[in-house]
């Protein structure tokens, strides 16, 4: 049992980072409205690439966002989560190529799709646990681009889909790049409210009481089976959503884009970040996407090995992930500052 | 608002063009200037193409020579190449990259397929050059339709229909089977055949079989094909499907006239998996020298290339031919940009890329020669043919031409 303590947040409030993200007090709705102005600010002091970048960073947080709330959470580990960012995408690829919906539509036809996979996928699931799961997702990791090239009449088999190029509302004369932030943004903003939503709830005490204690849970009556399978939902929805988001914001999908790496890169973003948190997901959407590009930059003979070694630092000095392991701090300092209790 | 900037961001552009049109003696798109041209590139450094690496590699030991014999018209080439894996969002990225901010002048053998594509309307869109890319789809000859993109190597389809003429000439009665990967790739092959052999492909073509990549063997296709009195027999597949269907059709008796995409005709993976023996007589096409062929040994277009591997690629295989690959699309490039002269714009890339007539390099088989103009963005078009002799491909015949 200690050992799953590690990963439980710090400050002992459910959620840790999240805990203050979307609260109550008036400090911490002021410091999140500062937030929400710099992110609307930020993208017109940069040039379009670095917007674009950015984009990508909050799609890869609402990925690892819901593998958060599976892992982190509710303690089950999948390797498979870039399998849902497929299905996600190819939702989107699909009704967007094949049957001209627009961009915006496909987005919850995606969360409902890969809603509906994931708890499918947590059906069997459940018999697992560990590194079990861990093996049954890592399957769902490797059959995903095979999968995706066997059904060619829908999926373009190698050759993939072009999407057609979403079109900013022509009344606020903003360029492409810069409204899909805000697309992403938004997408992001309303993700984190749902997870806080759920995780400082009673559904949220109940996946982690399922995560630390099953027996102790089962005997509280709280029906454990349900809720991994819910959380296996909620958690394939929202990286599903990002996956449509991806490919709506890269305007192409094939198979190779949707390797296993990518979801090593999922998890390993998730434990950067700060597994069981929900502002961790930012942290771990920063280090997927600058990570790799920066160890290309120092070393284009080793660059994989640059981005081990950064990983090793990550996890030698912050064990807890990045916002798991420096918010306890901040929560302290704040509460020796100000009369609003964190908790 | 943003309309406005950009109206006056593209008056300032135009207005630092103009006058510096006045003062200096080049023309300049992005990335160009009196002293450096840069151009971007992707390439698998890593995943499962990593084996294609090396043709970047060699392009980057190329350039780094070239600049050491002083660059092109006095300009060094800043070459940017940037690792993609083999995974197109992450292609999309790089190239943004160094679009954007890097600011080249031109994306230049990007690799791979589905890489290519996931870039091909954003360098269009932003009439960005795309030039020669490293694929084999046929894809990258429609100018009409993209006009910053063009290919370099054979296409599928180009080598499909050099088969074609080759056996319309030699095999005039000829019933052909075809088995191929039921992909584009695989479409490509056959529709190049059938364009090939045009109004008697219907009655030449008897038998088609697909297979899927997913499929274990292709042993049952093969045995169909034999069914329908084939007696040439082409083989549009990648290297484990060709090995598996040379050594089926040994095996079950059948003697066809054998062609095999020159894709998967490695002398040290197809044709041993498949036993040397069940292999001799097939045909098959190339453009290039094989490094490993011993009658190119003692050439001097042999040494030079040798001795360039070993000062400026050291660590590169030499036994490799992606290696001869490189070579030859850096030196396709250093003759573009010669022929730029001062004007080192986009569009002018794009028009010497187009104005290419009869360039031949060192390392492409002796007769093969690049040419291009505005409608045709197909630069090499021949191939020779070649047969296994049980060790090792022999070249025999004339280079043919597939357009």
């Amino acid at each position: 049992m200690e050992k799953r303590h590690v990963i439980a947040p710090a400050t002992g409030s459910p959620g840790g980072a999240g805990g203050a993200v979307f609260g109550s007090n008036s400090a911490q709705w002021i410091s999140i409205l500062a937030l929400v102005v710099f992110a609307v600010a930020l993208p017109f002091a940069l040039s379009k690439y670095h917007v674009f970048e950015l984009t990508m960073v909050m799609i890869y947080a609402i990925a690892v966002l819901g593998l958060n709330i599976l892992t982190g959470y509710n303690g089950q580990i999948s390797l498979g989560h870039g399998g849902f960012f497929a299905a996600g995408a190819y939702t989107a690829a699909i009704l967007m190529h094949r049957y001209g919906v627009p961009y915006w539509a496909t987005l919850p036809a995606a969360a409902l799709i890969c809603f509906v996979l994931g708890v499918l996928f947590g059906l069997p699931a459940l018999r697992f646990e560990g590194p079990y799961l861990a093996l049954v997702t890592l399957a769902m990791a490797l059959a995903t681009p095979q999968l995706l090239k066997y059904f060619d009449t829908w999926t373009g088999g190698q050759q993939g889909i072009n999407l057609p190029k979403p079109v900013p509302p022509h009344w606020l004369e903003i360029d492409r790049d810069r409204w899909l932030y805000f697309v992403a943004l938004m997408a992001l903003l309303i993700a984190i409210r749902i997870a806080a939503n759920i995780l400082h709830g009673r559904t949220g005490r109940a996946l982690i009481a399922t995560r630390d204690q099953p027996i102790a849970a089962v005997a509280m009556g709280i029906p454990t089976a349900r809720y991994k399978t819910i959380a296996f939902g909620t958690s394939t929805l929202f990286t599903g959503v990002a996956g449509a988001l991806a490919a709506i914001v890269i305007g192409y999908v094939s198979p190779e884009g949707y390797s296993l790496f990518l979801s090593v890169s999922f998890l390993v973003g998730s434990a950067i970040g700060g597994i069981a948190t929900i502002g961790g997901a930012i942290v771990g959407g920063l280090f997927i996407e600058f990570v790799p590009n920066l160890a290309n930059d120092i070393s284009d003979a080793a660059p994989w090995a640059i981005y081990g070694l950064a990983m090793l630092l990550f996890m030698y000095t912050m064990p807890r992930g990045a916002v798991g392991t420096v918010w306890p701090w901040i929560g302290k300092a704040l509460m020796r500052m100000g009369p609003h209790k964190i908790e | 608002m943003a309309g406005s900037i950009i109206a006056k961001s593209a008056l300032a552009i135009s207005l630092a063009l103009t006058s510096g049109l006045a003062l200096a003696a080049g023309q300049y798109g992005p990335g160009a200037s009196d002293t450096e041209i840069k151009i971007g590139n992707t390439m698998p450094y890593s995943g499962p193409a990593s084996a294609y690496g090396i043709i970047g590699k060699t392009e980057a030991a190329y350039f780094a020579m070239i600049n050491e014999q002083g660059g092109i018209n006095g300009r060094k080439i800043n070459f940017i190449s940037r690792d993609d894996g083999y995974s197109p969002p992450k292609t999309v990225e790089q190239v943004r990259q160094l679009v954007e901010q890097d600011q080249v002048l031109f994306l230049f053998s990007t690799l791979g397929t589905p890489t290519n594509v996931a870039i091909h309307t954003y360098l269009n869109d932003n009439k960005v050059p795309q030039l020669f890319v490293a694929t084999g789809a046929d894809q990258w000859n429609n100018p009409k339709k993209f006009p910053w993109t063009m290919g370099l190597i054979p296409s599928y389809g180009t080598e499909a229909r050099i088969y074609a003429h080759y056996i319309l000439k030699n095999l005039p009665s000829a019933k052909i089977a075809v088995l191929y990967q039921n992909d584009d790739f695989g479409k490509d092959y056959l529709n190049g055949l059938r364009a090939g052999l045009g109004d008697k492909a219907q009655k030449m073509i008897v038998a088609t079989q697909s297979y899927e990549t997913t499929d274990p063997t292709v042993d049952s296709q093969v045995v169909t094909l034999q069914g329908s009195g084939a007696d040439v027999l082409m083989t549009a597949a990648i290297p484990k499907f060709a090995a598996q269907a040379i050594r089926k059709v040994y095996d079950i008796g059948w003697k066809p006239t054998h062609f095999l995409s020159s894709v998967s005709n490695s002398v040290g993976t197809v044709m041993k998996n498949a036993g040397y023996e069940k292999g001799v007589g097939i045909i098959s096409a190339a453009f290039a020298k094989d490094p490993t062929d011993p009658q190119w040994a003692n050439t001097p277009e042999y040494k030079e290339w040798l001795a360039f591997m070993k000062k400026h690629n050291p660590s590169a295989n030499t036994a490799d031919v992606q290696g001869v690959i490189g070579y030859s699309y850096a030196q396709t490039l250093v003759a573009v940009l010669k022929a730029c002269g001062n004007n080192l714009t986009r569009e002018n890339i794009m028009k010497q890329a187009a104005s290419l007539h009869d360039l031949k390099l060192p390392m492409l088989l002796p007769g093969i020669a690049i040419s291009t103009s505005a409608t045709d963005f197909a630069p090499i078009k021949q191939m020779q043919p070649e047969k296994f002799d049980g060790t090792t491909w022999k070249l025999f015949g004339e280079v043919l031409s597939g357009s």
